[in-house]
């Protein structure tokens, strides 16, 4: 029997050129053009400026955890649990929502260093996740 | 000038249908049912009817539920947005109507399978890419799929600042659970819950248990909206409407408001408690009874504090010192809630709120001239403010 694996985002004009960074290794953060106010999760506008224009620059990955929330049930299928999902403060300014792995349930914390790495599934799909912060660059 | 709203209006008739976990019948005969008994309860014919809300989320049309129940000519209909988040909303868009006169008598309602048929916890999916479904998109492959994995995100920032413990959440359980064994069209009616089955309970998340987290329930609750005059003339006692907003504020997400600066606090909530207060002239004090929104424990206690009961981050106390309770400051969810009566979305705990007001609740406190009511959590939102006629 196939296994299902991890469920893949929609993609549309607005996430998309995201993922595909993410796919060539990038944690990418959308900045606007005109004011340069860095945004996440990516828009259309920028909210400060209202400009339509915009770029991205690469996170340093670097990031403290807001907070974070460990599912035990439901379970889905292509997921591990204990599930951890962290809210991660950037050093650049920005918050980002993402899953957190090795580390045990038990010793996730707010506040705590995490640094971001792309994890790679067995189908090839890649995805940013974060781990307890070891000074390794992405 | 502005059109004021308050005390325009009134709730004037409840129907409810029999909640359960497995209906047997479609969620267009559940909002059909529900209407029915609504209009019986307040005594207007169906061919009165003009207006109909509910929720984008309800699967029945509103021309459909008109035909199926034979109402009249409809000059104002309409569908709002956020899941639970719509519950006050409906009677907003109603009190508009019937305050302008776009609509003389307003139903809103709203019908789910929500057990046997599409669950709430079963998880976010599409093929249509949509602005909504692009923002869904950010959590969906990391696997928070569930209204509760998106909440605890946020509880658990809120309980861990504020010493909040699985006590304090059991006490709003156990309230309402109480409350429930009281009224029998309650899903908790005849089944009482102790402290220490709430400990010993299957965790969801970290910080919720399955106490923490509300019904899945099958079945319909429906509202009639008039004048306050015309409400006089029916056959039920008005819950007069003294004040109704909805409510989203900057940064405001759906389920997701994860990025603004403050984590464990509620903005669109406060911005709700500040217009409806302006609004009936009323404040905190003066609210002798609430229903708010409790899809999960932890919402009950933050909103304590969006709604000025207590000062910011002493929900827990407020809550430990029995102020939830029949004989406490602010009876909370008498029917059970949506953790313990039923979930509809709501606006089952706005019935309750109109009960409250007629004198009917199943848990009726001594003297209650005001009743405070909220949509749900975490998304856009809204309150109501119901008094005496």
């Amino acid at each position: 029997m196939a296994t299902t694996g991890r469920i893949k985002p929609p993609l549309g004009h607005d996430n998309k050129w995201w993922w595909d960074q993410v796919a060539a290794g990038t944690l990418a953060l959308q900045r606007c053009s005109q004011c340069h106010t860095l945004r996440h999760p990516p828009r259309p506008m920028c909210g400060e400026c209202q400009s339509l224009s915009w770029d991205s620059i690469p996170a340093s990955g670097r990031g403290t955890v807001a907070s974070f929330t460990i599912l035990h049930h439901p379970q889905f299928p292509g997921y591990q649990y204990p599930l951890i999902i962290v809210l991660v403060d950037l050093e650049e300014g920005l918050r980002i929502t993402a899953g957190l792995s090795d580390c045990d349930p038990a010793d996730v914390a707010f506040d705590m260093a995490v640094e971001a790495y792309i994890h790679e599934d067995a189908d090839g799909f890649r995805i940013p996740m974060f781990r307890p912060a070891t000074g390794r660059k992405i | 000038m502005a059109i004021s709203m308050k005390n325009q209006a009134a709730i004037a008739g409840i129907g409810t249908t029999a909640f359960s976990k497995n209906s047997g019948v479609s969620e267009l005969a559940l909002a059909c049912e529900a209407v029915r008994n609504c209009l019986a309860d307040a005594g207007l014919a169906p061919g009165e009817v003009d207006g109909l809300v509910t929720y984008t989320l309800d699967s029945s049309d509103e021309v459909e539920v008109a035909r199926a129940v034979g109402l009249g000519d409809l000059t104002m209909f309409a569908k709002i947005n956020y899941g639970g988040g719509a519950a006050v909303g409906l009677i907003q868009q109603a009190v508009m109507a019937v305050t302008t006169g776009a609509a003389k008598n307003v139903v809103v309602w709203r019908a789910m399978n929500g057990r046997s048929g599409q669950r709430m916890g079963q998880g976010v999916s599409g093929n249509i890419i949509s602005s909504d479904l692009i923002h869904w998109s950010w959590y969906m492959a990391y696997g928070m799929l569930t209204p509760v994995s998106w909440v605890t995100m946020i509880a658990n920032k809120y309980l861990h600042k504020y010493g909040v413990t699985a006590g304090h959440l059991a006490e709003v359980a156990i309230t309402q659970r109480n409350f429930a064994l009281n009224n029998p069209a309650a899903a908790g009616y005849g089944k009482p819950l102790t402290l220490a089955e709430y400990l010993a309970s299957k965790k969801i998340t970290d910080r919720l248990c399955i106490y923490d987290c509300c019904q899945e329930t099958d079945g319909g609750t429906a509202l009639l909206i008039t004048s306050a005059e015309r409400a006089r003339d029916l056959k039920q006692k008005p819950a007069v409407i003294r004040g109704v907003t909805q409510a989203a504020t900057r940064g405001q997400e759906q389920m997701t408001s994860f990025y603004r600066e403050e984590l464990d606090s509620l903005p669109e909530m406060e911005l709700a408690a500040k217009r409806v207060y302006a609004m009936a002239g009323l404040g905190p004090a003066d609210i002798d009874a609430a229903c708010l929104y409790d899809a999960f424990t932890p919402e009950v206690l933050m909103q304590l504090e969006s709604f000025g009961f207590c000062k910011r981050g002493e929900g827990k106390d407020f809550a430990a010192d029995g102020n939830l309770r029949l004989d406490g400051r602010l009876p909370n969810n008498t029917h059970g809630g949506l953790l313990s009566e039923a979930y509809i979305h709501g606006v089952n705990n706005v019935a309750e709120g109109a009960r409250l007001i007629r004198g009917t609740s199943s848990n009726q406190p001594k003297e209650v001239n005001h009743v405070l009511v909220s949509s749900g959590v975490g998304v856009p939102t809204g309150a109501l403010i119901l008094g005496r006629d």
